[in-house]
Order: structure tokens, then sequence, then C-alpha cells
């Protein structure tokens, strides 16, 4: 469905031609083209026709509709999910601010997720986990999109706060989910309770947040002229690429601990987390330094000349010109990483792939029905990233800066 | 006036700690000290827990026998070998799928960027379908639904599929009719392979002679001639075929003879290939796409044919936009197919995970997966790295 | 750029060459420096002992007490052992053990935090004292005993079996020659496997997964002809199979896997408090005391009853540092030991129906047998 939307636009001419014209140009232009469209046409319908009767008749999806609450927040505690609704209110209101704010790609997302919502508050079944609280909650995450639609729309807020807002919530969602020692109101929950897309989404989110910054000092490390920081940046980022990252997470979630003090501990989400972001740093930091090469000399030598110094030059002339240049490939980087957080399931955490399997393994009779969930998680996986990558060619077109895919 | 004030600042009063000198040095003992306690700091603590935890850090346990099965093996291995014995054919099985995941995979996407910029509407978007589906799944996902979605529509072994070949298709694998040398196949190999390295000897001295005398030489017609020679004569000195056909057929619980590929091989295989297809597909139609369309133009106004456009114009520019994205691709090839772990397809990864868990020595068996993948990564990118270097413009 | 790698690579090796080898005599002198670095990341330990190299120098007791929970090793992917109910809520045999011990240290069958580890890990978690308890179906074997950790008291008799379609007209092991089969990676099942076809001079084609769903799975699909796992587990399998009576786990046993929960190295203490739990749990199924009548028994005319609900007597808690109501809470809150079997196993049990054999009580005629509470 998504995908209609770009169809559209690249075959969009000035005067829209006839639909047989339509049809002549660009599937019966020669011999050649009619023979293949002729050919091809019985096939892929012959297919979309098996698969629609396989989703709609044979196919049994009890294992993937039976636990919605597990396949979002895992183990987070029933009488907690406040926690994780404020959160998701949050990222719904900020939505409808961006959207008011910017209109376009935003606009559809909202409202895809808007109706989704909708879809699921008013499905006429029943269901332990759609209790009518729940239904009336979806709801009113539609009303609160409506409400920041209109904050976006009619108050002129800064764009970096908007941005500002979106880097934090993350950072207060991870505070609230995991909550205080001393408190009963927002009684501490550990990690290992988080699962689901929950989990996919911290990490992914959290990786790439943290992942920058350390990209970046990477790269400006390996440019460096001190000899030891250069080579100590050097080898960090070409061993951490030469390997694969199931590799680095086991040895963060198993050789770690042999290299730390005895007594000490770190949370195994933690150690999921640093391994995806030292894994993501040392792409990062490659591709900003294609970025770095690309800013010509004459622009730092003509700060220097303007009397601004090392520390100004590189970060209001050097980083700003640099990080446009390589945009592309690091919102690249970004969707690989979302991807790659599902290799977490390989040391043991519950993420959304591996709450699917634990679900597999939990019933002898959901075995059979595993065909349903990889479908399942394979379609969820794809919205996200495909959402993710159409956003950063609009990105792209928006900042004028060419793919080099 | 207005050049000497700074001029005088910089002379007059410069504290030590604003000196550029002395700055570069401090940090440059600082950087030193802060990473040299930092790996001190690691492996004090590290020996200090293999003291006490009695982990031995040493090698010795390799040469202990395994214990544990691996499915077919490529190389001879029965449990009753060596922990390096078992290694080799992981390190084996990685080889294997990775070097047949990089040629199906640069073929496949390059007939997938060909169809993506087909002037057919349909063949297009059925590129661009696969190419969307398989770039936005993560690999893992895809690896599951190849072989626990596909492959369990696959006949079980009494009701094999057949295809012309004879291909057996079940539940067991994929069973390939497949040539195998008889006796005196080797001598048409050698007659073969003095043929084919005496043919580019001949291709590049003739075309060599073309380039600088610009005289017709038939380079291309002599080289093709020579193999075929040598292909007709190596054929009669190893009197008649010097392949036989072995055709797969069942005996027993399984089919016997002829290629087998395992599922989990199979399901690796694809899924590798198909993943890096898609990448590959991108970076082909992108190098192709940045080909000037004023420089084909040019070679036709220049009397070229349609081959001649490609070979000679476009696929000498596209490639030396395609090569290095291409490199990276290969690479993250190999170290994905450490996944396999998942479907039962046991390389490297998997080896060494087992090794951990029935030996428990963690840290040598790990060092030794980290720095297997380590060379091979750097061996790859080394060779492709020459490679790329030929092919790219000599900027002056 | 290859080639300025060489002489990095050159330096850091010898950097850490250097280093480890001063690395063991200066550690007095060498401490110093270490410790004024690290003073954040360290942490708080007790008293601050230079010394405390081990990982557990008595201190699991007074982590488990400090922290408020017990950390408990286990997996949620085994269905009647270790698995998520439809609330998320950790459940299974293995899981509830960890909640007994829960009960006992905090009388609260909630304190317990469960981190689900995969076989790789489970070794050096237990090692590295990450988990308080290691309740993830491990078999006891003494190479394991000697490195990973302290196990404590066999809660399930199990022994490996083999499961083969009826079709395939397969009536005993000495047919098995050529044959594939299915089995997990990683454990001992895999090593017992090729032990027996070694011994009985017999060729067979293992296909090997991570994932135990992943092994039956593949089974089902007919891509083995055979599958082998404890025996316990078989029968959870064909339980779920479409059509159950297809399938026959054959009557030999070829190993022994005495599913043991396990604790790290190094605290008595903690061992002990385990394992008399784990008694008590047998003990009171042998009285009779079960989840619901927990609170009469306490005033039974059984003196052994007594002891246990600790109306009478020592068990051990003062030394153990317990309440003297330890060991009737964790009844409580999980029930005795049949009570546990049956929720999971038993004729009604959620995941499957296993006959108790050898977990019978040994007064029933199984091997389930413990030391008495006194």
């Amino acid at each position: 469905m998504a995908s209609s939307e770009l169809e559209q636009e690249e075959i969009r001419p000035p005067q829209p031609p006839g639909f047989l014209q339509w049809i002549r140009e660009n599937l019966f232009s020669s011999i050649f083209n009619s023979v293949l469209t002729v050919v091809l046409l019985p096939v892929v319908v012959f297919i979309i026709y098996q698969v629609l009767v396989w989703v709609l008749f044979q196919a049994n999806w009890k294992a993937v509709t039976q636990f919605p609450l597990l396949y979002t927040v895992g183990q987070y505690p029933r009488d907690q999910l406040w926690r994780v609704g404020f959160i998701f209110s949050g990222m719904i209101l900020m939505l409808g601010i961006s959207w008011g704010r910017w209109g376009g790609l935003l606009r559809s997302i909202t409202l895809a997720a808007g109706g989704l919502l909708l879809v699921v508050a008013i499905l006429p079944v029943q269901h332990a986990e759609l209790t009518l609280n729940m239904r009336l909650y979806l709801v009113s995450n539609i009303a609160l999109a409506l409400v920041g639609y209109l904050i976006g729309k009619k108050i002129p807020i800064k764009s970096y706060l908007i941005f500002a807002a979106w880097f934090l919530i993350p950072i207060i969602g991870v505070i609230l989910l995991a909550g205080f020692e001393s408190s009963t109101l927002i009684p501490p929950v550990q990690t290992t309770q988080w699962g689901g897309l929950l989990v996919t989404f911290l990490l992914a989110a959290g990786g790439i947040v943290l992942s920058f910054p350390l990209g970046v000092a990477l790269a400006f490390g390996r440019r460096s002229s001190l000899p030891v920081v250069s080579a100590f940046s050097t080898v960090f980022i070409e061993v951490i690429r030469g390997v694969p990252l199931v590799t680095i997470l086991f040895m963060f979630s198993i050789i770690l601990a042999l290299f730390l003090p005895a007594e000490s501990r770190i949370d195994r989400l933690v150690r999921a987390l640093m391994a995806v972001t030292v894994f993501s740093a040392a792409y990062s930091a490659e591709n900003v330094r294609g970025g770095l090469q690309s800013v010509p000399l004459g622009q730092i030598e003509a700060a220097k000349a303007l009397g601004m110094s090392n520390f100004k030059t590189t970060i209001f002339i050097v980083l700003p010109q640099a990080l446009r240049a390589v945009l592309p490939a690091i919102v690249g980087q970004f969707i690989s990483l979302f991807k790659d957080t599902t290799l977490v399931v390989i040391i043991g955490i519950n993420d959304f792939l591996g709450i699917g399997r634990s679900i597999i393994n939990s019933d002898p009779e959901f075995v059979q029905l595993r065909t349903e969930v990889y479908l399942f998680m394979a379609l969820v996986y794809w919205i996200f990233s495909y959402l993710m990558s159409l956003a950063s060619r609009r990105i792209e077109s928006a900042m004028g800066v060419e793919s080099n895919l | 006036m207005a050049l000497q004030t700074p001029q005088k600042t910089e002379t007059t009063a410069i504290p030590f700690y604003r000196d550029e000198r002395v700055l570069q040095i401090a940090a440059q003992i600082i950087s030193a000290v802060l990473i040299f306690i930092l790996l001190y700091w690691a492996v004090v603590n590290f020996l200090r827990a293999a003291e006490a935890r009695n982990m031995t850090l040493s090698f010795g346990f390799l040469k202990e026998a395994a214990g544990f099965p691996i499915s077919n093996p490529p190389i001879e291995y029965d449990p009753s070998m060596s922990f390096a014995r078992a290694f080799l054919v992981g390190l084996a099985n990685t080889l294997i799928v990775s070097g047949a995941g990089v040629v199906t995979a640069t073929i496949l996407g390059t007939l997938i960027a060909l169809a993506r910029l087909s002037s057919n509407w349909l063949m297009s978007r059925i590129a661009l379908a696969f190419i969307e589906f398989h770039r936005n799944i993560p690999l893992l996902v895809l690896l599951f639904i190849w072989y626990f979605v596909v492959f369990s529509f696959v006949p079980p072994i009494k009701d094999s599929l057949v295809w012309p070949g004879p291909i057996f298709i079940n539940k067991r694998g994929i069973y390939l009719s497949w040539p195998r040398l008889t006796e005196t196949g080797p001598v048409f190999l050698i007659a073969l392979g003095i043929g084919i390295v005496v043919a580019i000897a001949a291709f590049s001295i003739l075309r060599k002679k073309r380039q600088e005398t610009g005289k017709k030489t038939y380079f291309m017609p002599v080289s093709i001639g020579l193999v075929v020679i040598s292909f007709v004569v190596g054929w009669f000195l190893a009197g008649g075929s010097p392949f036989w056909i072995d055709t797969p057929s069942l005996k027993g619980f399984n089919f016997q003879g002829g290629m087998r590929l395992t599922p989990e091989f199979a399901g690796m295989y694809l899924s590798l290939s198909l993943y890096t297809a898609a990448f590959i597909a991108e970076v082909v139609r992108g190098g192709i796409q940045a080909v000037s369309k004023g420089q084909i133009e040019a070679a036709r106004a220049l009397g070229l044919n349609q081959f001649q456009v490609v070979s000679l114009v476009v696929m000498p520019q596209a490639l030396r936009i395609i090569i290095p994205p291409m490199i990276s691709q290969y690479l993250n090839l190999t170290k994905n197919s450490s996944l396999a772990l998942a479907i039962g397809f046991q390389e490297v990864f998997a080896v060494g995970k087992i090794a951990i868990n029935q030996a428990g020595r963690a840290v040598p068996v790990f060092a030794l997966i980290m720095a297997t993948y380590l060379s091979l990564s750097l061996l790859t990118s080394f060779i492709l790295n020459i490679y790329n270097r030929r092919i790219q413009f000599v900027v002056r | 750029m290859t080639k300025r790698l060489i002489p990095v690579f050159a330096l850091l090796i010898v950097l850490v060459l250097v280093l480890s080898a001063c690395g063991g005599g200066a550690a007095p002198e060498g401490q110093t420096v270490v410790e004024t670095v690290v003073v954040t990341v360290e942490v708080p330990a007790e008293g601050g002992e230079p010394a405390a190299a081990a990982p557990a120098e008595g201190g699991i007791l007074a982590r488990v007490l400090d922290r408020g929970y017990v950390v408990c090793g286990g997996r949620t992917d085994l269905a009647g052992f270790g698995m998520l109910d439809e609330n998320g809520r950790n459940v299974g045999f293995d899981i509830d053990f960890c909640r007994a011990v829960a009960a006992a240290v905090f009388n609260d069958p909630e304190a317990v935090e469960v981190v689900p580890l995969t076989a790789a890990d489970r070794g050096p978690a237990l090692q590295t004292a990450e988990v308080d308890i290691l309740s993830r179906n491990v078999t006891w074997t003494s190479s394991r005993d000697a490195q990973w950790g302290n196990f404590t008291t066999i809660m399930f008799y199990d022994g490996q079996g083999f499961m083969i379609r009826k079709d395939s007209g397969i009536t005993s092991t000495d047919e098995f020659d050529g044959a594939t089969v299915c089995v997990t990676s990683g454990t001992t099942t895999e090593q017992n496997l090729s032990d027996f076809f070694r011994q009985n001079g017999m060729e067979y084609e293992a296909v090997i997964f991570e994932e135990s769903a992943a092994v039956y799975g593949a089974y089902e699909d007919a891509r083995c002809d055979i599958t082998t796992s404890d025996k316990s587990q078989l029968a959870s399998v064909r339980s779920g199979f479409a059509d159950p009576d297809a399938h026959i786990i054959l009557d030999i046993t070829i190993s022994k896997e005495p599913l043991t929960p396990a604790v790290p190295h190094g605290d008595d203490t903690w061992f002990d408090i385990v394992k008399v739990v784990s008694y008590a749990l047998i003990n009171a199924e042998e009285l009779g005391i079960t989840q619901a009548n927990v609170e009469d028994m306490k005033s039974s005319d059984n003196i052994n009853v007594l002891r246990l609900l600790g109306e009478e007597g020592d068990w051990g808690y003062t030394d153990l540092g317990l309440e003297p109501d330890a060991l009737a809470n964790a009844i409580a809150a999980v029930g005795n030991y049949g009570e546990i079997y049956d929720r999971y196993m038993g004729p009604n049990g959620i995941s499957f129906t296993l006959p108790r054999g050898p977990n019978n009580l040994w007064t029933n005629g199984g091997l389930i047998y413990a030391p008495p509470i006194k």
C-alpha cells in the first residue's frame, strides 16, 4: 500500500496520459516487452491469489492474535502498563505536533497510526486484553494526535524544540520504565521484564542516540594528529567492522563479565545496548570520516583566517558540512541498526523476535503455527523499516543531498 | 596597525597552557596514559578472574576430542576428532556458503538491477518489490521464513519433486545430478587448463598489439579458438568423456549419490544471496545510472554498436562507482553468514558456540572466532582493494 | 592503510603481553593505580578488601538480602519447565523452584528476577555469579560441577530417549543405521547421541539446532527420521503434534539426565539454603502438607510436620539466618513437590501430561528422596 504512493510520484507526468496510452507505453512498448508482460502478469496474479487465499482462509492466526501485550511490551508488569502508555501517548502527541509543523510524510504516518488505533479500538471481537479501558485509551490517543496537530499548526514552536522533545522522549521513557528504588508510585521494574517491540525500539533508539556521538569522536580520533589516539581509533574501528555483530553481542554478554572487577554486574539489556552501540559507532565513524574528508580545505583555512579557534572551526564549519554530506549514509546505517537488533535473540534477550520465539515454544500447539508468527514478525519489521527508508528519502530530497545508492 | 596588534599579543603573552606545541605533547601523553591504564585495568581484572575461577587460557584443549557431531561436514569429521578439526569444519562451511553466496548475489543483483531499469513497467515493479521486501526485513527473520516456512511446503522424501536434470527436491535437501571426473578426467582438465592460460596470454598480447598499432588482430576469435582446441584435444587424450553423471537415487532412509544441498545449507545460501542481491541491485543500478547519457550518445555517434557501448563505455565507468560499495556488501555477506546457527547450519560461529558449551573454554574459543572473522575480512578487503585500485582513475 | 595497521597491531600485542607478564607479579603495586581510576565503575563492595578476588567470597546471600530479590537463571522457551504465561509472567517447574527459594528468604514468591539464559550463557552466568540460582533444566555432570558451580538436589530424573514415526516401521534402535536425527546443540543430548551411535557402530546424519522448537518442527516436518531428547521433553512435544498417535517414543533410555538447580561456587550458606528449600518441598509431599492446608497443618499433631513448618525445634534456620516459618512460606507460595509437578505435567497440567515415573516419591517406588528436615 505504501509503495503505491511512490509509484504515483514517479509516474506522474505533467499531463496525465490516458489509461490505455499508459498501458501501451509501459507494458507493450516493444515486442519483447509485450511478451514479458504476457508471461509475467498471470504469474503475479497467481502468486497474489495464492497468498491471499492462505492468509484469509488457511492460516491460523491464533498465536499472533492471542497475545498482543506480549508482543508489544513483553513481560512488563501488567499493573504498570500505564508507564508504557504514557510514553506512547507522548510520542503520539509529538507526532501530531510534528505533523502540524511540517506536514508531508508525517501526515501520512500520523493518519496511518491513527487509523490503526481506531481499527484496533473498535474491533468487534471479544478479547481478554482488549478491555473497554484499553479501547478508550486507544481512541483517546487519536484525539491526542489531533490536539498535537492543532498545537503544531497554530503555535509557532521552534523546530529545535521539537527535535529536543523527540530526543528527550526515549531518555525520559527509560527512566520512567525503570522506575525508582524507593518509590511506591513507580516501583522499579527489572529490565529482564521488558520485552517485545518495546525492547526492539529501545535498543534501536538507544543505539542510534548513543552511537552517533561515539562515532563522531572516533572519526575525529582516526584523523587526529596524535599517533596514540589515531592508532587506537583505527584499530577499534577496523576490528569492530571486521567481525559480525553476533560476536560482539556475545563478547558483551559473556566475555565482558570476565574483564570487569569480580563483583560488578552490568544489566543484560545494558550489555546488549553497549554491544549495539559500539558496533554501530564503528560504522558511523567511517561514514562521518568520509564526510570530514569531503569538506574542502579552503573552508578550514578561511575559518582560521577569520580568527576562529580549532574547536570553533570544527564545530561550526567542518562538522555541519560533513554531516550534511553523509546524512543519507547515516540514515541507512540507522535503518540497518534497527534490523540488526533482532540478533539480540541469540544472547537470550526477549525482543520482538525473541518474544515470538518464546510464544512458539511456550505451547507445543504453537510449534505448528510458527509460519504465521514468523510472517507476522516479518511484516512488522518491514513496515517500520520501510517507513524509515521512506522518511530518509524525503529528508534527502528536502536537504538537496543525493544518496549514493 | 590592524596587523600589529594581534602579533603583539601573540609574542608577548602565550601562557604555556595555550601553547599549541605544549598542548599537543600533553594530549599525546595523557591519551597514551589513559589508554594504557584502560588496557592494564582490563588485563589485570581478567587475569585475577581467570585465576580465581581456574580458567585455563591455553589453547591446549584444541587437541582434545570434540565429542559433538556436526551435520554434513564438508571435510571428513567425526566426533572422535579434535576441537581443532571441528573448528576447521566450521571454517570450511563459512567459506563455502560465503563463496557461493557472493557469486550468486552478484549475478542475481545485476539481473535485478537490469530488471529494475527495464522499460517494462511490470518487470520494473517486480524488481522493486523484490528489492524493497529484502532490504526492509531483518536477515534473521528472512532466514526463519526460508527455512521454517518455505521449506515446510517441500514434500517429504517419499514424494520427492523431480525436476529435469534430474533434480530431486524433498525435505532432506536438494539432490542434483552432478558431473564427476572419470579416472582419466584429470588429463582433460590439465589440457583445458593449458589451453586457457595460452588463450589469455594470446588475448592480452594481441589486444596490446591492436591498441598500439591499430591493426586488426582478431584477439577475441583467436583466444576462443585456442580454448576450443584445447577442449577437443583434452577430450581425445582422456579417451572419451572425462565426466560421468552421478545421479541420485533413493536407497534406505535417504538418497545416495549426486550432489546434495542440505536444507540448512540451501536456506542459508538462498537467504544470504537474496538478501545481499537486493543491496547489490541498488548498488549496480546507482552505478549504471551515474554514467551520463551524453557518454552513451557520444559513443553511439562514434559508431560503436550496442555491445561495444556497454562493454567499453558504460561498464568501465559504472564499475568505478560500483566496486567500493560492492566490497562492503561482500564483507557484510561473509559476516552475516554467522547467523547460520539459527537454522542449524554449522559454520565457525555455531561450532565455536558449541565448543564453548562443551569444553567451557569461553575466552580462547572466542579469541579464535574473532581472529578468524577478522582475518577473513582483512584478507577479502585487501584483495578487493587491489582490484579496486587498478580500475580507478589515476588522480594526478 | 593495511600497511599502517601492522605496526599498530604489533604494538598492541606487545603491550598486552608486557602487561600480562607483570600483571601477576605486580598485583599489589598495580592495585593502587587501578583502584583510583575505576572507583566509579566498581560496585561498592563491602569493606573494600583488595584480596576479594573470587566472585563468590561468601557474599551471595549478603548480596541477595541486600538486593531484596533472588536472581534466577532460567528460560522462557521450554514448555513445562520455563515459559511465559499469557500475562508475560514467568512460570514453569524450574521457575517455581526459584519462587520457593524467594518465598523462603523474603516471604514473597514474586521477589524473583528471572534472567533468560541461552544454553551457551548458562555456564558463564553461573561462574561469574551473575545469577544466584541456575534453574534451567541443567543436567548435573561432574565436569559442570567442577567448572560452573555447586549442584544442589536433583529435582527431576530424566533420561534421553528417541521418538520416531510409527509408519517408519522401526521398532528398535538396531534399525537406526543411516538414519537422520534431529538434536539440540550445546547440550549433553548431542554428546549422548554421538556416543550411542559410535558404540553401536552405526552411521547417522545429525541435524543440529540451537532451539528445541526448531528441532521438533524439523522432525515433524519429516526433515529427520528420529528425534532425540530428554523423555519428558519428547512427551511434551508429542502431545502438541497434530497427530500424537503417529509417533512413538521408544522404550530405551540411553543416558541419565538428573536435572538439578545449581548455585555459584563459594557461598556455603546460600548453597545450604537452596538445598533445604528443595528438601522441604519433597518432605512436604511425603508429609501431606500442601499449599492449601499449610496453615492448618501448623496445628498438626505430627512432630515432623511441626518441625518443617517451624513450629517446634530448629531445622537449622538460626544458622542459615532465616525465619522459622521460611519453609512454610515456600510451601504456601508454590505448593509441595508433587503440586508443582502436577501443575505443569500432571493429568490436568498446564503444559502436558507426563506420568511421574522415576519422579515419584521413594515411598511410591520413585527416586525422589530428600534428607529429613530436623
